[in-house]
């Protein structure tokens, strides 16, 4: 007992949703639209308030410390081995149970008037409470298998609310898409965990990031590369983190991911669900900050996928795919800072739970601001856009602020998370990291401003789209101011006080850092005003120009095709195909033979049943004969020439038919006979 | 003159039982058949009486028991006798191998 109610109830958090899924789920038919949305909205808003006030008893009273209200032992694999289920209480998953709860009803409500007459609007709204119960799930886990379980359930709500449009082809391929990618990378979270739990002897948070058990399994060595098994366990676990937060190679599935309703895009992929893998990290920093190694793949991968996503970014005409890949370049910088961080220099853990929040904040409003103009023009090419400022004036102002504050304009609150990044990222000595994200910093700022002029300044490309633009329903413009002041004033939080590992390291704003990434930042916003502002033909020269570069950055760097490449030319064709003629003709065949030997055994019985009385009188005899035999002198010659006859008999049957098959003398199964 | 000993009497029961059981293998003929029967069950009653007589002098279960074998063999040949007759009306004949509807 904390002494704090909220606290205490902490499990009201996912409950409601997971109530409010029961009750918009079994109503999926019969309720009205109004119903389903405001019985998830209630769950999800009641759910924000306990979050609420637990987190501020929580930063008010024990910041810092670690506390677990309520805990219950759901899986006893050995005395030692148990998978604890409970509420785990500390900065991080205070900081990320408000988050994920307040952007998600600040979504539900918008999601009402965007949803509005669709025909899946009940099933939208069951599986966006869903969702929400298994991220507060994830969020709250004390131990990893909890942690896993959840894991998964985000992973199929995310499919189910992709795949929402069910009946378009491309939205099912990319739900499928995105399935098998993040199940593919949960593989190695799985072997990960086991790891980590069979050495560790235990699942538990509090007893994986203890010192001693760290120490422990630093010690023991594997047969790989010479590391010890701590690196190898984080690498796996990073895996499945590097799957869930889309990190190249295993990006593909985000910009796919974007055929599902924007309100997903906003939550799901943009928000909440995303940033799962960087949570994951997070929580295992006491591991990865003594795996040197692992930390190194997690600082190269998050480093590369900035770098790698903000590039393709440039050159994406689709209003959300830009906005994925913006998410991608962000999340990398997430990655990035916590693979900067370490023991000597935990800033970068606090950097990246910032950028985190504030990111989570303006990203979302982003994709709604693009909800909202994809709700005015009913298009999501960029280049049929233009000259919307006057028709939407809230969502060009909100959107506004979320550009400014995602380039990194001081005072939004996207500068000062960016800045600790960068500090973080210099202070730590990663002087190359460093200057990439400073380089991503600047094209940052230059692909957000060109989405913004393109779609809100320059030229209205298509009159008649234009002229029917008008401003998106107040619940939808709601959920945009609401989401613009935590965009506008979230950098101005003291947060190196509130989440924090190791000795707290405060280093103040750095002005030349700063005035660096404002300098990248301006030149990025100038170069996208002078190319975008106005209607010129800059750009496609500067496309010319580039010509490969451009060509291939434009088609993903191929990505998607080199794994289709993999997939088909030499996974299908290789490894799958000899399995699957291995199945058809070998376990298939087997069973064939079976059933054809069966029949043929049934064939040459059927000529003892002869209909006359004296055969069968003849069998009768033969039967009592061979009884009393057995009874006058039950031996083992008796028993065992009894079963040689029996199994001979079936052998030559499977032999005959065998040769029969290979002869081609038999008719083929009957459809009837094969089930 | 002297008396036959238990082992004369099972041997001349067993070649009864013998020839019975030959005689329903081989026989065509309907009636036949059931003549051969009627030797199986005579031959089974004939064990009883000399085990009685031989084994178990004052027991009474061996000399009741021919009698209730006699007594279902006369009821057994008059069904069967009136299975025949109706057999031979619908048939013309009667030939096992002609009769196989139990195959079917």
């Amino acid at each position: 007992m904390s002494g704090s109610w909220f606290i205490d109830h902490l499990w009201l958090v996912p409950l409601f949703p997971f109530i409010g899924f029961l009750i918009t789920g079994l109503g999926l038919r019969g309720f009205k639209h109004a119903v389903s949305s405001a019985v998830a909205i209630v769950a999800v808003g009641l759910s924000a308030l306990v979050a609420w006030g637990a987190a501020i008893d929580y930063y008010g009273k024990f910041g810092g410390k670690t506390l677990i209200p309520w805990q219950y032992c759901w899986l006893k694999f050995s005395p030692t081995l148990q998978g604890n289920v409970g509420v785990y209480v500390d900065d991080i998953s205070m900081l990320l149970t408000i988050v994920v709860t307040t952007i998600s009803f600040f979504i539900h409500i918008y999601s009402q008037g965007y949803m509005h007459g669709d025909k899946g609007y009940r099933r939208f709204f069951a599986f966006l409470n869903l969702f929400t119960f298994s991220m507060l799930g994830l969020v709250l886990a004390p131990s990893l298998i909890q942690m896993f379980v959840f894991w998964e359930l985000v992973g199929l709500s995310s499919f189910l609310l992709i795949g929402f449009y069910w009946e378009k082809p491309s939205a099912v391929a990319a739900c499928k898409k995105a399935f098998i990618v993040t199940r593919f990378a949960d593989l190695g979270f799985l072997i990960g965990l086991l790891l980590l739990a069979y050495y560790a002897k235990g699942l538990d948070f509090v007893h994986i990031n203890d010192q001693s058990t760290i120490e422990h399994l630093n010690s023991i060595k594997v047969p790989f590369l010479g590391l010890s098994l701590l690196p190898v366990a984080a690498i796996l676990v990073f895996m499945g983190a590097a799957g869930k937060s889309a990190m190249f190679p295993l990006h593909i599935w985000l910009p796919d991911a974007m055929e599902g309703p924007t309100p997903v895009s906003a939550l799901i992929h943009a928000a909440t669900m995303v940033v799962a893998g960087v949570y994951l990290v997070a929580r295992l920093f006491p591991v990865f900050a003594i795996a040197r190694e692992a930390v190194a793949v997690v600082l190269a991968v998050g480093t590369f996928t900035s770098l790698f996503a903000a590039i393709i970014a440039m050159t994406q005409f689709d209003i959300k795919r830009v906005l994925a890949y913006s998410t991608l370049s962000q999340l990398g910088y997430m990655m990035l800072a916590l693979g900067v961080s370490s023991w000597e220099h935990p800033l970068g853990f606090t950097a990246s739970m910032f950028h985190l929040t504030t990111h989570a904040c303006f990203k979302a409003l982003l994709f709604l601001g693009a909800g909202s103009v994809i709700h005015a023009v009913h298009t999501n090419d960029m280049r049929e856009m233009g000259g919307l400022h006057k028709r939407l004036p809230i969502t060009h102002i909100t959107f506004l602020i979320a550009c400014l504050a995602i380039a990194g304009v001081p005072p939004l609150s996207g500068f000062f998370s960016k800045d600790e990044i960068l500090a973080a990222a210099w202070y730590s000595g990663h002087h190359l990291p460093f200057l990439v994200a400073l380089f991503v910093a600047g094209l940052t700022a230059f692909y957000m401003f060109r989405l913004y002029f393109m779609t809100f300044w320059n030229e209205p490309k298509d009159l008649e789209r234009h002229n029917h633009a008008h401003e998106s329903p107040l619940s939808m413009v709601f959920a945009l101011v609401a989401l613009a002041i935590p965009s506008i004033a979230a950098g101005f939080i003291p947060f190196g006080h509130y989440v924090y590992r190791g000795e707290l390291e405060h280093h103040g704003i750095n002005w030349l850092i700063a005035g660096a990434s404002i300098v990248a930042g301006l030149c990025g916003i100038s170069l996208a005003f002078i190319l975008y502002f106005r209607p010129n033909d800059l750009p496609s020269r500067f496309a010319y120009a580039f010509g490969v570069f451009h060509k291939i950055v434009y088609h993903k760097f191929y990505i998607d095709e080199i794994y289709l490449y993999v997939t088909h030319n030499i996974i299908f064709k290789y490894i799958s195909a000899p399995f699957n003629w291995f199945d058809r003709h070998c376990v298939d065949g087997f069973m064939d033979l079976t059933a054809q030997a069966t029949l043929q055994a049934g064939r040459w019985v059927r000529r003892t049943v002869t209909g006359h009385l004296q055969t069968y009188l003849v069998w009768v005899i033969a039967g009592i004969i061979l009884l009393s035999l057995i009874i006058w002198n039950l031996n083992d010659v008796i028993i065992w020439g009894l079963a040689i006859i029996a199994l001979s008999g079936v052998l030559i049957a499977y032999i005959y038919q065998f040769v029969c098959t290979l002869l081609k003398k038999t008719e083929p199964l009957k459809r009837i006979d094969r089930d | 003159m002297n008396e036959p000993s238990l082992n004369q009497f099972l041997v001349f029961s067993a070649a009864l039982f013998c020839v019975g059981v030959y005689g329903l293998l081989t026989r065509r003929n309907l009636i036949a058949m059931l003549m051969s029967v009627e030797l199986i069950l005579n031959a089974a009653a004939l064990n009883f009486v000399a085990f009685h007589h031989y084994k178990f002098g004052g027991e009474v279960g061996g000399a009741v028991f021919p009698v209730f074998i006699i007594a279902v063999a006369a009821a057994e040949a008059a069904i069967v006798l009136a299975i025949i007759i109706a057999l031979f009306r619908h048939k013309k004949e009667l030939d096992v191998e002609q009769v196989n509807t139990l195959k079917h």
